[in-house]
Parts: C-alpha cells; sequence; structure tokens
C-alpha cells in the first residue's frame, strides 16, 4: 500500500471516529491521537525519505491536507458538542412562566382623591388656583357672606354641626369664594380657583347621606365672564369625568349665592340618554349646581359687582365617583374596607 | 304642591299638551317636577252601578246580595260584605276581568254559594290613601252623591283622570304653592296669558264690625289680618268637584266650610282659617303674642304648652288658635256650626317656623307662612272663601272686611337693561324678546333710554334685583340656547402651592411603599379625639351631634386608622398597610376658629409578604414602617436631619419600640409599635403606626439641590466589627464613625447585629462597612488605614467599643 493509500485510509477511519465521539474528553483524546507528534500521519510521513524528490512534496502537500481535514472535523464537531451542552442547560435551567410573580405591594390612592386629584390637574390645565379653606368655619362665612342671613329658609336645605353660636363645620366649600374674593388682587388679573375639601351636614349616614362628604368649589370672576363661559367650563367637566359624547343640560335651581341659579344634568352615560335604570329612565343624570355669583356676594367681599362678575359652581367628588363606577353606597368611602379600596388600583381615568 | 292639568288648564290654555311633556318643559324653564301622577294608572273595568235592590245573603250575616244596574240589559248580581250598602246608592262597581289598586285582578265568582259579578269598591280599593278618604266612606263603599249614568267609567266622575304634577320646589318659588301662582308660571313658558275666575260676593246688610271687634297686638309679625263672617251656613259635604280637587292634593274632605277654607288655599296659596262664630266666648279678636305656658288644645286633640314667642288668636280670653299654624279645638267647625268668621291673614315667616319647629307642628298654612304668600292677594282670598260659602253652603257674608291691620309690601321697580342681561349670559337676545318674556310673566314694563322699567308684582316676591330678572330672562329664553364657550380675557398660570404639592409628594411616597390611602371621619368619639396626642388641647365638640360616634372633632389620625384596622380584621383583612392624610384640630381659644394641622399617619400590621410557592410569610415590623418614612423623608430631602428620640414617648406606644420624631427642637410625630396592653385591650395584632405633623416640614427650609459628578476614581471598602455595651445606640456609633473618618469617607453601613453569650451578656456586636473615596485621585491604603485607625481610637475611648 503507497503512502497515499495509507493516509487516505487514515482520513476515513480518522473521520469516523470524531463522527462517533461522546464527549469533549474524547474529542480531545482522538485530537492528540490523530495529529500528535506520535500519531499515524506523523509516523507515515516518516516514511517520505524513501520517496523520491518528485513524488516527496506532493505527497506531503497531500498529508497536511488531511491533517487540516481532520482538525476542521475536530473544530466542526467541537461546536456542536458545545451546542449540544448548551441546549441541556437550557432544558435544564426551565422554569414554569405561569407560576405567579412575586408579590410587589404598591398602594392605591382613595378613590375619591383620585377623582379630587384628576379634577384638580384639569383645572391647573385650565389655568386655576387650587386654594385650600378651613373645615371648622364661622357663621359669617359659610352663611352671612354667601347671602344667606339668620333665619333664611334656605339654612335648612343644609342642616348644620354647630360647635358654638358662630363656628360650625363648613356645610359647603363656598365660604372659600368669599375668603379668596377678599384677598384677591384684581389689579393681578383675574380671579380663577377651585377649592376642594371635606364638608360636613347634620345627617343620619345611610346608603345616601353621609354627615362627612367632598365638595370642589369653582370661582371665576373677571370683568366679563358670561352664563355661556360657565356652560362652557361645565362641559370640560363633565367630558373629561363622564365621557367625550356627554351633553350637558342646565336647569333653573335655587342658591342663595347665585343668580342665575342652575342644576347640571348630564346625558346619562349608561344608556346615552335611551333612558335607563341609573338615569331613573329620564336619560339625564343631575350632577352639579352652578350660577352666576349673586351681586351680594361680591358686594359683602368687597368686590365692585357693577365692574366683576363670574361663575360659580359645586360639584361633588362623591356623588361623581358613586355616578362612574356604579357605587351604591356613600359609606363605602369611609369604611375603607380594603377589599373595596383596592379595586381602584386599575388605572380609573 | 301637586299641580292639577285640569285645574291648571281652567286658567292657562294649555293646548292639549301632554302632561308629561308639560312637566319636561316646566322642569327646564322654572320648577324642577318630581313626578307625574296618574290616580287612574294600572285600573280598568270599573265603572258606575246602580244598586237597584238589596236583600241579606242566605248564608252570611254580614254580606249583601245586590242587584246592580251596570248599564247592560240586564241588572247582574254582585255580593257586597260593605255595611253602608243599600239600594238607589251609585256606586263604583270593580266588573269581572278588572284591575284594582294593587294590580289586583276581580274575577266573576261565588261568595258562600251566590255568584258575585264583580265588586262594589270602597275608594282605598281603587287606590286612595286613607288619609283623604272621607270620614263618611272610610269604612265602606264610597256613594256618589248624586245620580250618575250606569255603566260608565268613574275615573273622570272621581278626577282620577287628571293628571297630577308634582312641582319640587326651590325655597324662592313658594308663588307657585297656589294654583294662580302656576299657572303665571306655566303661561309664562307657554306664552299664555292666565284668566281667573272674577271673584264675586253677594254680602248681607249686616256689617262684619257689628259682628266682630279686632285688634292686633303685635303689628310687626302681622303684616296683615282681615276677617269676615258668613252667617247661617248649612254645614254638609262639599260638592264633588270641590272633593276632588282636595283628594288629589292629598287633603281629606271634611265639610263645606272646612273644605272652602283648603280649596282657597290651594287656588291662591293664602292659608285661611274659620272659627266657628257662636263658640267664642267674646268677639273681641285679639292677636297677641301667648304668655308663657299658656295652654291650647289644637284641632289634632293635642294640648300645647305655648310660650311668649308664639303668636296667638284670642277670643279676647284664651287662644282659639296658634296663628297661621293651627286652629283650637274649642272653636272648630262641626255639624252645629251656623256661623263662621274667616280669617285671612299674613304671619311673619320666621316666627311661624320658630313655632312651627318648637311644637313639631308643620301645616300647610305653617309652611306656605315660613315660605312666604302673595301679600296682594290676601283680601282676595277672603272675599272668593266667603263667595263659595254662599255657593255651596247657603251662607250669607257679613258687609265688607274687618280689618285688624293691613300694611302691604310696595311693588318694586327695577331697572332691566338688555346690555347687562347680554354681558352676563353671553347672548344676543333682542330689547323685544326681553319685552315679550316681562309681558309673558305679567310685568309690567317700559322701555326708557334703551332699558326697561320694570314693575314687579307682589306675588314675585322672589325678585329683589337686576340679576333676578336676568334669570327670569334666562331660563324663559331657554338655557338651551346658551352658547358655550370659555372664559378669554388675561391668562392666569395655575397651579398648586407648596403645601400642595408637599401632600402629593408624601401621599405619592407611602403609595410608593405599599400603603393603601383611606378617608376615614374627622368626627369621632370623645374618648378617641385626644388619643396619641403628645399635648392635647380642650375638645372640639359638636353642640348637637347626631351620634356619639361622631361627636367629637379628632386631634390624631391614629384612632380612625384603628378603626379601619378593626373593621378589616373583622372581615378576614389582616394584612393592613393604610395612611391618611388630612387634618387634626387643635383648639387655640373656645370662641376662635381651631388650628386645623394638616398632618399624615400611617398604620402597618399583619404580614408585608404572605407566604407563597416562592417565599415565606414575613410578619410586619419596626423597620418596615421606618423604611417607608425614610423614603419619604428622602423624597423631601430631609432624612439626615430627622432624629429619632426615645425619652417621652407616648403612653399609648410600646416604650421600647417606638421614637419621637424631631427636626432640631421641633416634634415632628411619633413612630413606634401600638402599646402591648393597647394591643391586648383592642384584640389587635402587633400593629405599627406613625403620624407626621406636615406644617413641620413645610416649615423647614428647603436646601437646593446642586449635583455632583459620579466619581471617577475606585472607591476602598472596609469592614469593621465591633463588641458594645447593649445601651449603646446604632445613631451614637455611626455618628461617632461620621465625625472622625476624615474627608474621603462617604457613607457607612451597618450589616450586621448580633447578641449572644459569646460576647458576654449586656454585650451587642456590630459590623459596619466603610466606603472611602477620593473624589479627584486614587485613595492610598495609608489614607484610608489612618481614617480607620482615627474611627477606631474615638470608639475606644467615646463608647469603649471593643474593635474585633
Amino acid at each position: 500500500m503507497g503512502l497515499k493509500q495509507q493516509l487516505e485510509q487514515l482520513k476515513a477511519q480518522g473521520l469516523e471516529q470524531i463522527q462517533n465521539v461522546k464527549d469533549a474528553q474524547e474529542l480531545n483524546q482522538i485530537r492528540v491521537k490523530l495529529l500528535g507528534k506520535k500519531g499515524p500521519i506523523t509516523e507515515v510521513l516518516r516514511g517520505m525519505k524513501d520517496l523520491s524528490v518528485d513524488e516527496r512534496p506532493k505527497v506531503g502537500a497531500f498529508a497536511n491536507e488531511i491533517k487540516q481535514e481532520i482538525a476542521g472535523a475536530i473544530e466542526k464537531q467541537v461546536q456542536v458538542m458545545d451546542q449540544l451542552a448548551l441546549q441541556q442547560r437550557l432544558k435544564h435551567e426551565t422554569i414554569d412562566v405561569t407560576l405567579p410573580g412575586r408579590p410587589v405591594k404598591t398602594g392605591t390612592p382613595h378613590i375619591l382623591n383620585q377623582m379630587i386629584d384628576d379634577l384638580e390637574d384639569l383645572f391647573v390645565g385650565l389655568g386655576y388656583e387650587v386654594i385650600d379653606g378651613p373645615e371648622v368655619e364661622t357663621d359669617h362665612y359659610n352663611f352671612e357672606m354667601m347671602n344667606i342671613p339668620k333665619n333664611h329658609p334656605a339654612r335648612d336645605m343644609q342642616d348644620t354641626f354647630y360647635i358654638t353660636n358662630e363656628l360650625l363645620m363648613r356645610t359647603h366649600t363656598s365660604p372659600n369664594q368669599a375668603r379668596t374674593l377678599e384677598s384677591h388682587d384684581f389689579s393681578k388679573g383675574p380671579l380663577k380657583m377651585i377649592s376642594p375639601g371635606r364638608v360636613y351636614r347634620r345627617d343620619t349616614d345611610d346608603a345616601t347621606h353621609s354627615h362627612q362628604f367632598h365638595q370642589i368649589e369653582g370661582l371665576v370672576i373677571d370683568k366679563h365672564v358670561t352664563m355661556a363661559d360657565l356652560k362652557g367650563t361645565l362641559e370640560v367637566v363633565a367630558r373629561h369625568v363622564f365621557g367625550n359624547e356627554r351633553q350637558i343640560r342646565l336647569r333653573p335651581s335655587y342658591f342663595p349665592f347665585t343668580e342665575p341659579s342652575i342644576e347640571v344634568d348630564i346625558s346619562c352615560f349608561a344608556c346615552g340618554g335611551e333612558g335607563c335604570s341609573v338615569c331613573k329612565y329620564t336619560g339625564w343624570i343631575e350632577v352639579l349646581g352652578a350660577g352666576m355669583v349673586h351681586p351680594n356676594v361680591l358686594k359683602s367681599a368687597g368686590v365692585d359687582p357693577e365692574v366683576y362678575g363670574g361663575f360659580a359652581f359645586g360639584l361633588g367628588p362623591d356623588r361623581f365617583a358613586m355616578l362612574k363606577y356604579g357605587i351604591n353606597d356613600i359609606r363605602e368611602f369611609y369604611q375603607n374596607d380594603l377589599r373595596f379600596l383596592q379595586q381602584f388600583q386599575q388605572e380609573v381615568k | 304642591m301637586k299641580i292639577s292639568y285640569q285645574w291648571l288648564n281652567s286658567f292657562v290654555n294649555l293646548h292639549e299638551i301632554d302632561p308629561q311633556k308639560l312637566a319636561d318643559q316646566v322642569s327646564l324653564t322654572g320648577i324642577e317636577v318630581a313626578s307625574v301622577i296618574a290616580p287612574d294608572q294600572g285600573l280598568k273595568k270599573i265603572v258606575v252601578g246602580h244598586i237597584l235592590s238589596t236583600e241579606p245573603h242566605p248564608d252570611s250575616d254580614h254580606l249583601t246580595l245586590c242587584q246592580v244596574d251596570i248599564g247592560e240589559d240586564e241588572p247582574v248580581q254582585i255580593v257586597c260584605g260593605a255595611p253602608n250598602v243599600a239600594a238607589d246608592q251609585y256606586v263604583i262597581v270593580a266588573l269581572p276581568n278588572s284591575r284594582i289598586a294593587g294590580n289586583v285582578k276581580i274575577k266573576r265568582g261565588k261568595m258562600r254559594g251566590q255568584a258575585s259579578e264583580g265588586m262594589i269598591c270602597s275608594l282605598q280599593e281603587i287606590g286612595f290613601s286613607d288619609s283623604v278618604v272621607p270620614k263618611a266612606y272610610q269604612d265602606g263603599i264610597f256613594v256618589f252623591p248624586e245620580a250618575e249614568e250606569a255603566g260608565q267609567p268613574v275615573f273622570p266622575l272621581l278626577g282620577m283622570d287628571d293628571r297630577m304634577i308634582d312641582f319640587d320646589i326651590t325655597p324662592n318659588r313658594a308663588d307657585t304653592l297656589g294654583m294662580h301662582g302656576a299657572a303665571w308660571e306655566v303661561g309664562a313658558m307657554l306664552h299664555e296669558r292666565p284668566q281667573f275666575p272674577e271673584v264675586k260676593v253677594t254680602e248681607s246688610q249686616i256689617t262684619t264690625d257689628s259682628l266682630l271687634q279686632v285688634s292686633v297686638a303685635e303689628k310687626s309679625l302681622v303684616p296683615q289680618y282681615l276677617l269676615k263672617v258668613v252667617q247661617k251656613v248649612k254645614i254638609q259635604p262639599s260638592p264633588l268637584w270641590l272633593q276632588i280637587r282636595l283628594w288629589n292634593n292629598g287633603i281629606r274632605p271634611i265639610n263645606n266650610v272646612v273644605d272652602v277654607t283648603n280649596f282657597v288655599l290651594l287656588e291662591y296659596g293664602q292659608p285661611l282659617h274659620a272659627f266657628d262664630y257662636d263658640k267664642l266666648t267674646s268677639h273681641q279678636i285679639l292677636v297677641r303674642r301667648a304668655q308663657d305656658q299658656e295652654p291650647i288644645v289644637t284641632l289634632d286633640g293635642e294640648t300645647r304648652e305655648l310660650t311668649s314667642d308664639d303668636l296667638v288668636i284670642t277670643d279676647g280670653q284664651k287662644p282659639v288658635a296658634i296663628a297661621g299654624v293651627m286652629g283650637g279645638l274649642t272653636s272648630e267647625i262641626t255639624t252645629e256650626t251656623q256661623n263662621v268668621v274667616l280669617e285671612s291673614a299674613v304671619f311673619d315667616g320666621t316666627s311661624i317656623r320658630k313655632t312651627a319647629q318648637r311644637h313639631n307642628l308643620h301645616t300647610e298654612a305653617s309652611t306656605r307662612f315660613e315660605k312666604g304668600i302673595d301679600q296682594g292677594s290676601t283680601t282676595e282670598a277672603l272675599q272668593r272663601a266667603a263667595q263659595l260659602l254662599e255657593e255651596i253652603a247657603a251662607g250669607e257674608s257679613s258687609r265688607g272686611i274687618l280689618v285688624g291691620h293691613q300694611e302691604l309690601p310696595v311693588e318694586r321697580k327695577l331697572a332691566l337693561d338688555p346690555k347687562h342681561v347680554n354681558h352676563v349670559l353671553g347672548t344676543e337676545i333682542t330689547t323685544a324678546e326681553i319685552g315679550g318674556i316681562l309681558s309673558d310673566l305679567g310685568f309690567e314694563h317700559q322701555l326708557e333710554a334703551d332699558r326697561y322699567e320694570v314693575t314687579v308684582p307682589l306675588r314675585r316676591w322672589d325678585i329683589f334685583i337686576e340679576a333676578d330678572l336676568i334669570e327670569e330672562v334666562a331660563r324663559l329664553h331657554g338655557y338651551d340656547q346658551l352658547p358655550s364657550t370659555l372664559p378669554v380675557g388675561v391668562q392666569t398660570v395655575g397651579g398648586y402651592n407648596r403645601k400642595q404639592l408637599l401632600i402629593r409628594e408624601v401621599r405619592q411616597s407611602l403609595l410608593a411603599n405599599g400603603l393603601d390611602e383611606v378617608i376615614s371621619y374627622a368626627l369621632v368619639k370623645d374618648d378617641e379625639a385626644a388619643a396619641f396626642t403628645a399635648h392635647p388641647t380642650a375638645k372640639i365638640k359638636l353642640s348637637w351631634p347626631m351620634t356619639q360616634d361622631h361627636a367629637v372633632l379628632r386631634q390624631n389620625l391614629i384612632s380612625g386608622l384603628l378603626n379601619d384596622l378593626k373593621y378589616n380584621l373583622a372581615r378576614q383583612q389582616s394584612n393592613v398597610a393604610i395612611f391618611e392624610q388630612g387634618n387634626v384640630f387643635r383648639q387655640v381659644d373656645e370662641n376662635q376658629q381651631p388650628l386645623e394641622v394638616p398632618t399624615v399617619a400611617a398604620l402597618w400590621s399583619g404580614n408585608v409578604v404572605d407566604e407563597s410557592w416562592i417565599e415565606k410569610a414575613r410578619p410586619v415590623d419596626f423597620y418596615d414602617l421606618k423604611g417607608a418614612l425614610t423614603n419619604l423623608l428622602t423624597t423631601l430631602g430631609l432624612a439626615d436631619r430627622v432624629s429619632y428620640q426615645t425619652d417621652e414617648l407616648l403612653p399609648e406606644l410600646h416604650p421600647g419600640r417606638a421614637a419621637k420624631l424631631m427636626i432640631g427642637n421641633q416634634e415632628l410625630g411619633f413612630i413606634g409599635e401600638i402599646h402591648p396592653s393597647l394591643q391586648h385591650d383592642r384584640q389587635l395584632p402587633p400593629t405599627y403606626v406613625l403620624q407626621l405633623n406636615l406644617q413641620v416640614l413645610l416649615d423647614q427650609e428647603q436646601k437646593p439641590l446642586v449635583s455632583e459628578s459620579a466619581a471617577k476614581y475606585p472607591a476602598v471598602e472596609r469592614d469593621m466589627a465591633l463588641i458594645v455595651d447593649h445601651q449603646v445606640t446604632n445613631a451614637e456609633i455611626a455618628d461617632l464613625i461620621t465625625t472622625n473618618g476624615g474627608n474621603y469617607l462617604q457613607n457607612v453601613q451597618i450589616f450586621d447585629v448580633f447578641t449572644g453569650e459569646a460576647i458576654g451578656v449586656h454585650k451587642k456586636s456590630l459590623a459596619y462597612r466603610l466606603h472611602f473615596q477620593n473624589p479627584i485621585a486614587t485613595l492610598t491604603d495609608d489614607q484610608v488605614t489612618q481614617a480607620m485607625t482615627k474611627i477606631q481610637t474615638a470608639l475606644q475611648t467615646e463608647i469603649n467599643a471593643q474593635i474585633r
């Protein structure tokens, strides 16, 4: 057998061994065995000295070719083995992704505060200031300054928690109108404010009454603010809270501190105005009271009603939330059952 | 008041507009309508029957067999159990397959063996409230006073085909508490001028002042007091048309005299009273204040003790009525009454209101005086009542009206400038249209120099100023006609003030730490008000609380949070991590508004982590809540300014697991575990609370944040363990390390705390990791070792630490 044939044979055997190798260690042994200094190819090449000068380079080149071929095969096999090992590792490391995630507790803002925050943001965007006022008010600001003198029948509309003859739990956020009107410097521009907060009525708590609830007062006073501006502003509120399709409807009403006074209905968001149980089959839902600020209120606060005028409104976050989320019992807001509170974790805007 | 569609239609041409449609329209232009009531709703096949003959039921001692003409060819037999059934009566018959009140179906049937073709009905059985059924028919069937054609439906005969429009008035629109006022309102809306029947009294030759004398002692409380006598009245039931007006409005017909006073009340909104002339002990009527403890028995049979704040009508000696509220029993109109004194008056609303409240006696009359009445029709109402008594009680009116006092208000004259109207409303309503609306309202007006001079009739006493007239124009023009705009003019920059922003940040931080937000009541129980309060003030109490649960203003938020915890524990919710932001109220002076201190409080109880497939349960401890607090203070840039003091703790807190929080010498609040005894008393699991005075946080000077570049040179870490006496605190050690660590010490972290016998009793071992960093060069080993030596020396000498 010639050298060339020997080499061919070695190559065939080597490639077969490489193909059948079981692990990286065996492959390494094969590498040393086939390509090492004591390996068969080297052995064969030693026999080259017997060849003619002509043939030597040919056989030498052929032997190198075989060496490279075997080395290549080994290299390729290494990659196959690595890939195999990786596959095994990945398989081994596989987890059940359907198991629940590690609980990370985040808190839920109270739904009423979400409602209030949202409306505050809306009005701040419209250029309103947010102004706080005291929860314990004087009779003077809560009633007298709001054009509700003593013995006015409207005092019956708002049963009051008195502390002394002059001190009381505010029955509405309206006294903040008077307080703000007194302090506002009209030479620096119009007054646009909202005032959110807790209010109190002498009521027995039940599903629809709470002795504590919330209001957001709104007040805009300038040299020319119209009832049409009020209507437009309330449309913005209604659509922001209850959806873009909402229509609003104004009805005459009575508040001692506004003239004209109106109640505001929105087209029913549950039925779109067709009539359903939410709107008591009228297509409309009463949501807030508003009006043009009564000249007496301006006058009492030292603002000239001949020059300045504007609108005021009072809306109830409790009522808004009850309507929007179908809450039937106002007490749920103040009992703070976590199961009730936590459902509003969901983005509610 | 419920406004009868049919009655209204007699004053104003309603053009047969659907009652519901009319109601909707009224709601949009004037008065909210609560509902439209159809008295015959759900009823059918109920007709007039003529009882031809009766005979006792052979097998019953209380049933009667009636042969009844129901307008068919042959009479039918109906078995009736009413005691007042008799032959020749015209009655209400529910035919077979009819529906009566309560959706009850009447069937043809047999009663004790006798066929019954339907049922003879009482008024209650066809839907009348017991409170309006005339006494004579209360316990039996109703009998028509006159012959009616048999077989015709009963509904028109009883006024049940009328539609009652329930006006839900606001306090300013009491002018519609009478049909005339309602007619003006609806007329203005429909552009129809109402027409009222002319009042015509015949009057006898006998003058009123020959029968009675009157004087009014309290003229300021009695602007008008008018009397007239009607003699020789024949007391009997009122005609049906009049009874219908009353019962459809919830008033029980009594007899013609009483009914006439009630009818005129509904017609004019003017309360009237009728006295039995012959039962007055003298005919010298005196209107005066009652004497204290003076008694009167009112028409409802109650004996009432009066006070000098009550106005009474007296017969010269004893009170015969509480003025404007209710008459007295002694001068009541009875079947024997022959001569009647009619009173038409105006009493001061506030005085009436107080009297009605004092005696808890709210009547149709008192309600109207409280809300105000049309003072322009007091005289006419009296004449109208006299006229009706002439017509339906064969009475003879005395000549003239006896006036005790009469002072009419002046009709207001107001200017209405169309420019003002459009300026306020944002509209372009023409001057002519405004004039049209004034005409529709029946307000006299003249255009002078581009503005209207308007005379407001007395019947609209709610209109004082131009703005009131603008409202009239706006609502009758229609709010749906109003354009929608947004305010223009000088732009304003809205925003939150510093306090509002701080509150938002505080809430956000606590939410991010996993606490849920709650809102509790600011009014709490007396013993809750000043709990958890280091320096309580006097309690601020409601003078007349609704319940003791909400009687006193809170000085702390923890009491509320504890209530919330209990509420949740009772409902199997044991992991409670909650906070509330709100005011606490501190008394400054009894007669001053209290200090309202913005405050936040948090409560944490149960597990921080529940057991799950991936981790073990871990109950909350002090350091969880402290971690949340640290995050909050870090957000505000104040973490390193707050110190934890363990003396002078609240008695409600665990003395070894609580701290008073201080910023400098200002008290910020507290943090700690609820005292084990309190936990035991309230049956609470271990619970941690904290409360912060946000005003103290607001008062801190804000340091502007100046950023630093991240260090470019390697940092060096050194660990150090030391053994110290048990009472030495981490704060003391960290403080010593920091002060002695030199410029390169960046921060100190404690990573181990150990106690055990191995290190000795009353000893503990602490381990710290110190980070050194030179921002402008690489630190040398020497520099760090030097710093460490200085620290160790200080620890050894200052707190006798043993460095390990």
